[in-house]
């Protein structure tokens, strides 16, 4: 019940927040939920369960070529992202099925490989998914007339998502299921002792995942009102990783932190390249790469002095602040 | 756990809120990008990623004409600043940095943004927040749909334009030669062969391949060239490709009549990316519709040289650079000829006024029903280490009309380098 409560003192939040940030900072809130969606199901596969993947990104692009087919098609949004969420289960079910007979590096690897395949797919079959230039689709403007801003319309749908998918597996992750993700993380054998069907949990921590994750990329098709396999290159997925490790692996709360910084430090580095004029020859090569660096160092640097990630950090200022 | 989240989010949004007021402060000014002394416009260019090669030298050059013309004055007392965002050439950073630079930085146009696929994607975007799309760097189709997209403007010759010319050259030099094509997987390609296949019939090419940016490797469209003995070759390809094809096709010993689509046919640009490799450019065909950058002679290319020197750190000087030049000149041109009294509004008038010249050799039709840009190009061929045009200019349109050729000569640039006001 406290759980509920909770959330809805969120969404009041953000909702009161929409108002007051002008559209650009709407449309990066939106892109932090869409994200959260996706590092939230990371969370609980990788921080709750103990598995590693490293092919997210191609989830979050299963959900986000079926948004964008189906709203070619039918032009129904919430029809298209249920789809979205309904096909990635699907895939993600195949997935965890191999998964649950996999560990650590194995595990990576076939996840890696669907990382590397799925952008494929789309050159391969490019008359339906129209290959590098991706799928553009329509998108209804929002039902509240004409003055009113497009960014905020779209920042309530993937805040809507994002405190389902957050409100959902928090409830899992408080239940017995997630007991039982974390008991077969812990120590496999003593949570098969205990009668826990370990293939059995790993396969359901995936498909949640799975499912979370193809909601994210529906939601971030939305934002864009279209998909291109540029937009989920093996580069996301392992933002995806990085983000949760450096917002605190295992809490839904890392994982806020963890979207904030996919949105924020693209947009940080641009400015501090802005900020130090540098030659124009140095600028144009960092631009682009910086990110990259920017993100490796931190994540070198939060496991070194926050190994508890940055919402381990924030629970330890705050404590020391009562 | 869910107080946590919500404690988390509540000191997030804390953050993102004291980010943000900064950003708000920019609005006041009832015409975005404009105040009394500056105009600001924004361009989304790949300055890194596989498309990067020659293209991130176009922005630079734009942005020196601009230093050029602020050094003089500016355009009725405003200077002119462009916001270049690197976007990868990926069509999601496209979206990214585009909202940026229309919702935050409020720019007064997007000028010059580059490629199809990214472009593509911002269309819908850009015209229904109204913001003049000016000049496309992509000979898409897509840009000239003035009932769909009012403030959309090419400024390329259309693929299909210069295919047919390419194809209209092979018909008539080149005849009873096998003909194949490589094109790049989206509307770039798709555009450039119907050219192709609008002049020599769909039988007439014999091979057709596509390939992908994400994919950087041709070696199985070389192989299937090479195995169906393809002697000439039509190129549809970004410079970064058309080098990694005419290198992949030298090891495998094929060496076929190159025939390069502008985008992807500037000498300079191959031949750094090529290299020990660049004599395998020798005899390199193409088509083109601005100045030689080799043509010291001419007297755009003399003006262009001085501003790059003066106003560009002395940067390579090449097509690219041409190019990026041309474009801010055609757009200063357009904000001479929408006056003092600058709004978006009237810029749009001033681009469908037409009647522009300048560097470019073919006629570039701008009217209120034709949102095209350059309608003409002219061949080149590389001999030696010089690219230069021979023959006469061509010009036709995208659909079924003829190629013609074009007598006019290109105009003079005015004596102070800057476009006198209208």
């Amino acid at each position: 019940m406290k759980r509920y409560l909770w959330t809805l003192l969120g969404a009041a939040l953000l909702l009161a927040l929409t108002y007051v940030i002008p559209p650009f900072q709407n449309y990066q809130l939106a892109t932090v939920a869409a994200y959260l969606c996706a590092t939230a199901g990371l969370t609980v596969l990788t921080g709750q369960n103990g598995q590693l993947s490293l092919g997210h990104g191609a989830l979050m692009a299963t959900g986000a070529y079926t948004v964008a087919l189906m709203q070619n098609a039918i032009g129904n949004l919430p029809l298209s992202l249920l789809a979205g969420v309904v096909v990635t289960t699907a895939a993600g079910a195949v997935i965890g099925l191999a998964a649950a007979r996999l560990r650590g590096p194995y595990l990576a690897g076939v996840t890696l490989a669907v990382a590397v395949v799925v952008p494929g797919i789309t050159t391969m079959f490019d008359d339906v998914l129209g290959g590098d230039q991706g799928l553009t689709f329509y998108l209804a403007p929002p039902p509240f007339g004409y003055d009113f801003p497009f960014e905020r319309w779209q920042a309530w749908i993937a805040l809507a998502a994002a405190l389902l998918t957050v409100l959902l597996l928090g409830n899992l992750a408080a239940g017995r299921y997630g007991r039982e993700f974390r008991a077969v993380r812990d120590d496999e054998i003593a949570a098969r002792l205990c009668g826990i069907h370990l293939a059995r949990t790993q396969i359901l921590a995936f498909v949640v995942s799975a499912a979370a994750a193809g909601l994210g990329g529906g939601v971030l098709a939305v934002l864009a009102q279209s998909v291109s396999p540029g937009a989920f290159s093996l580069t996301l997925s392992l933002f995806l990783v990085m983000a949760i490790v450096v917002g605190g692996l295992g809490s839904l709360a890392g994982a806020v932190w963890g979207a904030i910084l996919l949105v924020a430090l693209p947009d940080l580095t641009t400015r501090v390249t802005e900020v130090f004029a540098l030659p124009t020859g140095l600028a144009q090569r960092l631009e682009g790469n910086l990110p990259l660096a920017i993100f490796g160092i931190t994540l070198i640097v939060v496991m070194i002095l926050a190994p508890g990630g940055l919402q381990g950090l924030f629970l330890r200022i705050v404590k020391r602040g009562r | 756990m869910m107080r946590n989240t919500v404690l988390t989010l509540a000191a997030a949004l804390l953050v993102v809120a004291g980010c943000s007021s900064e950003a708000g402060s920019g609005g006041g000014a009832a015409v975005p990008g404009v105040t009394d002394t500056e105009i600001v416009v924004g361009t989304h260019m790949p300055l890194t990623g596989p498309a990067s090669a020659g293209y991130s030298q176009i922005a630079p050059a734009t942005k020196a004409y601009f230093d050029f013309v602020n050094a003089a004055g500016g355009i009725n007392g405003r200077k002119i600043t462009l916001k270049v965002k690197d976007d990868g050439y990926n069509p999601a950073n496209t979206q990214q940095v585009v909202r940026e630079l229309v919702l935050q930085d409020k720019v007064f146009a997007i000028l010059n943004g580059l490629g199809t696929p990214t472009h593509t994607g911002v269309l819908d975007f850009l015209n229904s927040q109204r913001v003049p799309d000016l000049f496309v760097a992509s000979g898409s189709r897509s840009w000239d749909q003035p009932g769909k997209y009012p403030g959309t403007f090419g400024f390329n010759p259309d693929y299909t334009v210069e295919g047919k010319i390419l194809g209209a050259y092979v018909q008539q030099n080149l005849a009873g030669k096998k003909t194949c094509f490589l094109g790049q997987d989206d509307d770039f390609g798709r555009d450039s062969l119907a050219g192709v296949t609008a002049v020599l019939g769909d039988a007439g090419v014999a091979v057709k391949q596509t390939y992908t940016t994400s994919v950087t490797n041709v070696g199985p469209q070389v192989d299937a060239f090479k195995s169906n003995a393809c002697e000439v070759v039509i190129l549809a390809t970004v410079p970064g490709f058309t080098a990694l094809t005419v290198g992949t096709a030298a090891r495998q010993a094929f060496t076929p009549q190159w025939i390069v689509s502008n985008v992807g046919g500037d000498y300079d640009t191959l031949a750094k990316s090529l290299g020990d490799a660049a004599p395998l450019l020798e005899g390199l065909l193409g088509a083109n519709y601005l100045p030689a950058a080799s043509a010291a002679s001419d007297p755009w290319i003399q003006l262009f040289q001085k501003i790059n020197t003066q106003y560009n750190a002395g940067a390579p000087f090449d097509g690219n650079t041409v190019y990026g030049m041309s474009v801010g000149y055609l757009f200063v041109q357009v904000l001479q000829a929408a006056g003092r009294d600058l709004t978006r509004e009237s810029l749009i008038d001033a681009v469908e006024k037409g009647g522009y010249t300048g560097p470019g050799l073919g006629p570039l039709r701008f009217s209120a029903d034709d949102h095209s840009g350059y309608g003409g190009l002219r061949m080149t061929k590389v001999t030696g280490t010089v690219q230069a045009y021979f023959g006469p200019t061509y010009e036709t349109d995208s659909e079924g009309g003829p190629v013609n050729e074009y007598p006019a000569a290109p105009a003079a640039p005015p004596a102070n380098g800057i476009p006198p006001a209208a």
